[in-house]
């Protein structure tokens, strides 16, 4: 079918949603200006399928939007009280799991996560604190890695092999013991060809990987996410 | 606060108590609470202060609301956190430090001992014969900042360090109203 052909539309919460061939319904979803949480999914990048928040129903099946293909007639529905509650504890296993403290993080008000988490209305924490002892890579000359906000979701992985053609990150360990691995000898970023122009130094939808010497540059409270909710912002970082 | 203060509002309604305490905190959500201004004097005409800064009562009454800033960081903190919450009917965790530990969580992948030990022993400059202070009345620190839902029910978080004058206002009308509280975007905040 053509994507000019009226049959190539979903429903997604009562709403039709059209679609291209191959389309997957986050990106169709995306692309037509309506929003499904989501944080490991991004437009210019295959998608990944790991962080789950963007779960939706389809009948009997609970699936991830952003690997679901798109298909005339499917009947999908995001906004329930059911698929609200799901991100939300979702939201606050990802904030236990590293350390975040926001008010003293440079992503706030710019960070995919927080943002997210706002739009799940997530006022507190739910589980026990991991408070995991994590390092932070500080021995780039011009970039700040710290891994106590990573949440694995692969995109400077993505990024840095399919954009910058270097394959500076990688995720290794299994379950709660996934981490995020420099593809140096000493482990550390100084020793890789990364450089702040990567695109990977970019992607990052926490605060991560920051660039060194900017700080505030724009004040807390006017940044992307404090001005408009997360559901009504541009799609991709930055 | 006010003991003549009849215990009932001209509408009917009952008059609210409530108390407020800093434990591992700042006292930044509290300035934040004073920031409401002049909406204080509305607040007064429905509620009166039950332990607070505001009326230096040393202990607790009982309470329809419990205000609780800050985390926990010693075992005094956990006993003022208990008496709070056998206290109040609602209890609140204001704030970043009540709700996820916040700054003085920093200090939780670090040894205790150790600390204390840079801080009074081996600090450059200190005076001859410096140590750590073991006093009696001195709180027993924890080795770990806990946010207070680690050990007691928390029934609400109002998140923000601190949350804006804007946030404890709105988040108050809809307790004493008797609504959910929500903050929707602009008021939820977590820095
Ligand atoms: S990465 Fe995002 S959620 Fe984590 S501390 Fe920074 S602003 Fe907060
Ligand atoms: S560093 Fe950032 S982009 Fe990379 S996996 Fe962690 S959260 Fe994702």
């Amino acid at each position: 079918m053509s994507s000019a052909d009226a049959a190539d539309v979903f429903h997604l919460d009562g709403h039709d949603v059209p679609f291209t061939t191959g389309e997957t319904v986050l990106a169709a979803t995306s692309r037509a200006g309506r929003y499904i949480p989501h944080l490991c999914w991004h437009p210019d990048f295959a998608p990944h399928g790991s962080c789950r928040v963007c779960t939706v129903r389809v009948g009997a099946r609970l699936v991830p939007a952003c690997t679901l293909p798109a298909a005339t007639g499917l009947v999908v529905e995001s906004d329930t009280a059911e698929l609200r509650h799901l991100r939300l504890r979702l939201l606050q296993l990802l904030f236990v799991e590293g350390n975040h403290f926001c008010p003293s993080c440079e992503k706030s008000g710019d960070c995919q996560l927080q943002a997210t988490a706002y739009a799940v209305d997530m006022t507190g924490p739910h589980f026990e604190e991991f408070y995991p002892a994590r390092p932070v890579d500080a021995s780039h000359p011009d970039i700040l890695l710290d891994l106590n906000r990573c949440i694995l979701c692969s995109l400077c992985v993505r990024a840095s092999r399919e954009v910058d053609g270097k394959s500076v990150f990688a995720l290794g360990g299994h379950g709660i013991d996934t981490h995020l691995l420099i593809d140096s000898p000493s482990g550390r970023l100084v020793d890789t060809d990364f450089a702040p122009t990567d695109r990977a130094a970019s992607i990052c939808p926490v605060g991560v990987i920051l660039p060194k010497r900017r700080g505030f540059a724009v004040p807390i409270g006017e940044r992307r996410f404090d001005q408009q909710p997360i559901s009504a912002a541009e799609e991709g970082d930055p | 606060m006010n003991p003549s203060a009849s215990l009932k509002l001209p509408d009917g309604r009952r008059r609210l108590r409530l108390a407020t305490t800093s434990l591992a905190g700042c006292f930044g959500c509290h300035m934040s609470f004073l920031d409401i201004d002049e909406r204080l004097l509305m607040l007064i005409e429905r509620v009166d202060f039950d332990r607070s800064p505001f009326t230096d009562f040393k202990k607790i009454g009982h309470c329809d609301i419990g205000l609780v800033e800050g985390g926990l960081c010693s075992v005094e903190n956990v006993q003022v956190l208990r008496e709070f919450r056998a206290h109040c009917r609602t209890l609140v965790a204001v704030g970043a430090c009540a709700i996820n530990g916040g700054l003085p969580a920093q200090r939780n992948h670090l040894d205790l001992g150790q600390i204390l030990a840079e801080v009074y022993r081996e600090r450059p400059g200190l005076a001859p014969g410096s140590a750590v202070p073991d006093d009696p009345e001195l709180p027993l620190l924890l080795n770990r900042v806990h946010p207070i839902h680690e050990v007691v029910q928390v029934d609400y978080f109002l998140p923000g360090c601190p949350p804006s004058a804007d946030a404890i206002w709105s988040f108050l009308n809809d307790l004493m109203d008797g609504r959910t509280p929500h903050l929707g975007h602009g008021l939820i905040r977590y820095d």
